[in-house]
């Protein structure tokens, strides 16, 4: 899009831009500065240090790597990061695959369509834990629909399936992929959105199979897209902690222990600030090296719309 | 062959549809249900339509009293994270500024942090402030957090929009400030629109600092109402549900109406060219 070149008729940016767009930034990187950047730091900071909330009299004492040590040999915490990366898996995975059959349908022009957008919609925008609360009774161990859709009226063969760690934590991934591969449809849809019919339909006339044009025409043209709700999925799985809290709150014997989860208990239940800044500091670097695994593959294609 | 090509997809189509709706209808009919029926084994699937459940959780749970406390929470989140974004997003269409890629790349990453790894010290400077248990205290990591996704969308939607007003106010002899209050702000409307439904849905929905923040129940959050929902003895279900009914009925409001901004706003900035 030409509406970012430099303008033709202006003069070069003087210093009177310079300052404006600096106040014009400014406000926004306080905010975020203070509230995103500086606790980020600050959290590697009190994982330095033994602190324990409602025991202020113990004062704070500089530990450097205690906690750190102590995380590598907790059994809870290598179970959680395991749950995490296998929740983080299996997720994105599934969502990618329905998001592109999801996005598929809906960029094809048929009655009703609009409605079938709103209603895909819909598993987004609910609030994550009413989500979690629906999912929970959904698998309700005597009244959940999914005991009578299986097992109709044989009770006795009734389960309880959140009271099972490999079923909870399928609950948990399920609930997730309802409610978030609309998020990776949309962003792949905006993709199949910028691919001009004239390429399929000459490709048709060439004698190529839909599923040739599948495979040769759309799905390298939609590949950024597919990389980008990648990333997004990716990092916002690493996330998940809403459908944990309310389904299962990591039960059954941590089945479903994930590390925002473990993270939130140790600081905030048992006032470990220090260790659970441990924990954070190792969500966040797990997060960032995944993340820039994913920015040297596909970096440019996001980043080439901000410098622009 | 074309027949049968139709069949399949009309199917995909209600398989889609089915999926998507049926858990959430399912809550919607629970909530709607007796506590005989709620109860009943095998399910009852179609309720006598009792609203008992709606006025216990508005009585006996309070229900307003959260709905009120994420009306003003998510509402001023929403005027704030716009307020910022508006201009942000302004310079960063538009004004010469160097380290631009750098300035959007770090927005990125700040909404690609996981929040667990800024809980403690957010939750350390409220607390130093006093902010636990205030609106300010949630509503300021809010914006935090949603303006990166505010700053994206009116980047994205500025880049758009043809240059050359701006440039004949500026060779008019507009000041910078005069041209961005009397030129932009007018046409941003749609772009701060679709902003606004994002960041709202957002805020409304957030759960995870409004669980740390709002730990007394004057303050709480819908979200952080639903999840915590406890009754004496045991999961008091249809009000749950009947909770959760009123709590999401906003959003679906919203989809319905702005499916068409909504679908272009999330896919804004994250994908052109």
């Amino acid at each position: 899009m030409p509406a970012d070149r430099p303008s033709q008729i202006l003069p070069p940016a003087g210093r009177e831009e310079h300052l404006f767009a600096v106040a014009l930034l400014f406000p926004c990187f306080a905010f975020v500065g203070l509230f995103a950047f500086y606790p980020i730091l600050s959290s590697v900071y009190l994982s330095l240090h033994r602190i324990i909330l409602g025991l202020p009299g113990l004062a704070q004492p500089f530990v450097l790597f205690d906690n750190y040590r102590q995380l590598l040999g907790d059994p809870v915490a290598r179970h959680a990061l395991g749950n995490t990366l296998l929740f983080v898996f299996v997720t994105t995975a599934c969502e990618m695959v329905l998001g592109l059959v999801i996005a598929l349908v809906i960029n094809r022009s048929f009655r009703g369509r609009g409605m079938v957008r709103a209603a895909v919609l819909i598993p987004w925008a609910i609030p994550t834990v009413v989500a979690s609360q629906m999912w929970r009774f959904l698998a309700n161990d005597h009244y959940g629909f999914l005991n009578y859709l299986l097992f109709g009226s044989d009770l006795p063969a009734y389960r309880a399936w959140l009271a099972d760690p490999f079923w909870a934590m399928l609950m948990i991934m399920a609930a997730d992929i309802w409610k978030t591969s609309a998020f990776a449809a949309l962003i792949i849809l905006a993709g199949l959105q910028t691919i001009p019919d004239e390429l399929h339909e000459a490709a048709r006339l060439d004698g190529a199979s839909a599923w040739q044009r599948f495979w040769r025409i759309t799905l390298p043209l939609i590949r950024p897209a597919i990389l980008i709700a990648l990333l997004f999925r990716t990092m916002d799985a690493f996330r998940v902690f809403d459908l944990v809290f309310v389904m299962t709150q990591g039960g059954p014997a941590d089945g479903t222990n994930v590390l925002q989860f473990y993270g939130y208990k140790k600081m905030f239940a048992e006032g470990l600030m220090g260790y659970g800044a441990a924990v954070s500091v190792l969500v966040f670097a797990v997060v960032l090296a995944v993340s820039l695994l994913y920015l040297k593959f596909i970096g440019r294609d996001i980043l080439k719309e901000g410098s622009r | 062959m074309r027949g049968l090509h139709r069949l399949g997809f009309l199917l995909l189509v209600l398989a889609i549809l089915a999926a998507s709706l049926f858990p959430f209808l399912w809550f919607v009919l629970t909530s709607l249900k007796t506590q005989v029926e709620v109860t009943a084994i095998p399910p009852r699937l179609v309720p006598s339509g009792s609203l008992a459940f709606y006025r216990a959780a508005l009585q006996e749970y309070n229900l307003l009293h959260f709905m009120k406390n994420s009306v003003i929470v998510a509402g001023f989140s929403t005027l704030g994270t716009l307020f910022l974004s508006l201009f942000a997003g302004y310079a960063l269409a538009r004004l010469r500024i160097r380290h631009k890629p750098l300035i959007m790349g770090s927005l990125l990453l700040v909404s690609m942090f996981p929040q667990i790894s800024i809980a403690g010290p957010v939750w350390r400077i409220l607390d130093q402030l006093g902010w636990l248990n205030t609106y300010q205290g949630l509503i300021v990591p809010y914006i935090t957090l949603t303006l990166p996704l505010g700053v994206w969308i009116m980047t994205g939607f500025f880049r758009e929009l043809p240059r050359e007003l701006e440039d004949a106010a500026r060779v008019d002899g507009c000041s910078h400030l005069q041209t961005l209050f009397k030129i932009i702000v007018p046409l941003a409307a749609p772009g701060v629109f679709t902003a606004a439904i994002l960041v709202f849905i957002y805020a409304w929905n957030e759960f995870f600092f409004a669980l740390l923040i709002m730990t007394q129940q004057p303050y709480q959050t819908l979200p952080v109402g639903i999840a915590l929902f406890q009754g004496q003895y045991t999961i008091p279900w249809g009000e749950i549900a009947a909770a959760s009914t009123m709590a999401t009925v906003p959003l679906v409001l919203l989809v319905l109406l702005f499916q068409r901004r909504i679908v272009r706003g999330l896919s804004a900035g994250a994908i052109k060219g």
